[in-house]
């Protein structure tokens, strides 16, 4: 059993933490700033985690789930969470976020992943869990070894990370597909091959290379 | 239970001549959609703010409007009104007005809406999502509240004991909040003392169950009273004479709208395997027969004890005449068929 630590308790934010609390996890739920009736919405929402700060995550987890909105993203703090696994769930979706300010002036050429690290530059941050919606997070886990598991891809620069959030993957009910560094993420991104598709743990590495093959 | 449609003002395409109507056809087309919603004894009929060219509904009241003019029973409402980029003055003065011409069959849903396209219509920031939000949906509830409003924020000029009519005959407005399932929303509601409605698109909507709970416990530490507390959901959905028909003539409508949709948000089109489990059982699609789409509304009665639920059916150039029979099988076979087992359901001794 390992301590999950998820910061935003939305949609994307209570469906990990739901696959974590079923795969047997201890889960720490954080609130966004200004949250009312936050533990009523933990116990309802994610029965069995609980409701906590952000330093008592950064203190216990052995991994973060980063669940706010891509625009938000500088809205949180993590001081705190020098060397921490940190797993990017956001996206970048111009038709629905416009253009945040952390893009204001922003590198092109980086995916949105990248420009969270070098918001967060202390943290490991692996990109996993962005591209999936949530309402297939709570229908397609599925337990190992299953002919029609789906496969979640990991895209990080630090090994031992990306090693961690894979073992969590396998644990909540996916194959892990590790893309090796942070920037190889890219082709998790919206408007990619891979978001939004059910793709097993083969497809996924293959639509992966072949992106990479044909840049 | 209330049954019921919604529609964006999709247009439909022409089986005679392969062509798309105009958008000012496809207001026209809407217009008829309430009447014979209201015809086959339907109780609401909810428009749903768009601004896209495939979209055309950008003026749910004034069509509501013309609505009350040719219909007698059923609730005329916004779903939802996009309340960020509008002013509540005006979208409660439209509403009211809609409410007087229909003997007080009006409501507003308000909600942030799925899409985006209004910001730069009407020049609002995307940036400053949050607070047009609570700001706007505060001044909408105290004019609900009060016919002279004496309000203030950033995101309006101030209002100085600003009389704001016509008023409804019953004193106020039916005012829902509309969300997707973020369970902040759902607290909310409940904060505020309004009745929520949840759009469920996909995924199981049996899962919005602890949501429900999460609101009514919020509702009621808040004090607001049993008879306020109401939770509706809003769903595609489409029905056909026989299920399987059903699903193979809403499929390619289905696969279109998302397929654009798709293509502006950077995710694949469903495959037809994804589209079969979601249109049965527990899915959010409930495209079938009168009998299995009965069933499945009285099955998620069970688990979110909504009162009202509502269909949008009108996807991706659905022809009018395919809209309509479908509305008509709602409204004629679809709610006998629930009032029966709901009717049935609390006649049974308690623990049967």
């Amino acid at each position: 059993m390992a301590t999950i630590g998820i910061i935003g308790a939305g949609k994307v934010g209570t469906a990990i933490a739901r696959l974590a609390i079923a795969a047997g996890d201890e889960v720490l739920v954080v609130a966004s700033p200004g949250a009312q009736y936050f533990e009523q919405i933990v116990a309802l929402t994610v029965p069995g985690a609980r409701a906590a700060t952000l330093g008592e995550v950064a203190d216990a987890a052995e991994l973060t789930i980063l669940a706010v909105p891509f625009g938000k993203v500088d809205t949180v703090s993590l001081n705190r969470f020098n060397d921490a696994i940190v797993v990017d769930a956001s996206n970048h979706w111009e038709p629905v976020d416009g253009i945040p300010a952390i893009l204001h002036g922003a590198d092109p050429g980086l995916s949105s992943s990248e420009l969270v690290q070098r918001l967060h530059p202390g943290v490991r941050l692996v990109k996993s869990l962005n591209h999936l919606g949530y309402h297939d997070m709570d229908t397609d886990g599925a337990p190992a070894g299953a002919a029609n598991r789906r496969a979640v891809a990991v895209a990080g620069d630090h090994a031992a990370a990306n090693s961690t959030v894979a073992a969590f993957l396998d644990r909540i009910g996916f194959d892990a597909v590790d893309l090796g560094a942070l920037a190889a993420g890219a082709v998790l991104q919206p408007g990619e091959q891979i978001f939004g598709r059910f793709v097993q743990r083969e497809e996924l590495a293959a639509l992966a290379a072949g992106r990479e093959l044909a840049a | 239970m209330e049954l019921g449609v919604y529609s964006f003002g999709s247009l439909a395409r022409d089986p005679q001549s392969g062509e798309l109507v105009s958008s000012a056809q496809a207001t026209r087309n809407l217009l008829e959609a309430i009447r014979v919603a209201d015809e086959v004894g339907l109780d609401y009929f909810g428009i749903g703010e768009h601004h896209t060219p495939e979209m055309p509904a950008s003026a749910a009241a004034t069509i509501l409007a013309a609505a009350a003019s040719v219909t007698e029973n059923i609730t005329l409402a916004s779903a939802v009104t996009v309340l960020s980029t509008d002013d509540p003055v005006r979208v409660f003065q439209q509403f009211a007005t809609v409410d007087a011409l229909s003997n007080g069959r009006a409501e507003i849903t308000a909600g942030r809406g799925s899409s985006t396209d209004s910001f730069p219509l009407f020049g609002y920031s995307l940036g400053d999502y949050d607070k047009l939000y609570a700001e706007k949906l505060d001044l909408l509830l105290a004019i609900n509240a009060n016919q002279n409003v004496t309000w203030s924020g950033s995101t309006r000029p101030a209002l100085h004991d600003a009389p704001v009519v016509p008023r409804p005959d019953a004193g106020s407005l039916p005012i829902w909040l509309g969300t997707g399932g973020n369970p902040s929303s759902s607290v909310r509601a409940g904060l505020l003392g309004l009745p929520v409605s949840y759009g469920i698109i996909g995924g199981a909507p049996a899962r919005f169950a602890p949501l429900t709970e999460l609101y009514r416990n919020t509702a009621r530490a808040n004090g607001m009273a049993e008879a306020d507390i109401k939770v509706s959901v809003g769903s595609p959905g489409f029905i056909g004479e026989d299920g399987k028909t059903a699903r193979d003539d809403f499929w390619p409508h289905w696969h279109n709208t998302m397929g654009v949709i798709g293509s502006q948000r950077g995710f694949a089109a469903p495959a037809r395997l994804s589209y079969d489990r979601d249109a049965s059982g527990t899915g959010a699609l409930f495209v079938g027969s009168p009998e299995e789409i009965a069933e499945r509304i009285v099955a998620l009665h069970g688990a979110l004890g909504h009162m009202r639920h509502f269909f949008q059916m009108d996807f991706g150039d659905m022809p009018q005449a395919q809209l309509l029979r479908s509305i008509e099988l709602l409204g004629t076979r679809v709610k006998p068929l629930v009032d029966e087992a709901l009717a049935e359901a609390a006649g049974q001794p308690t623990g049967a």
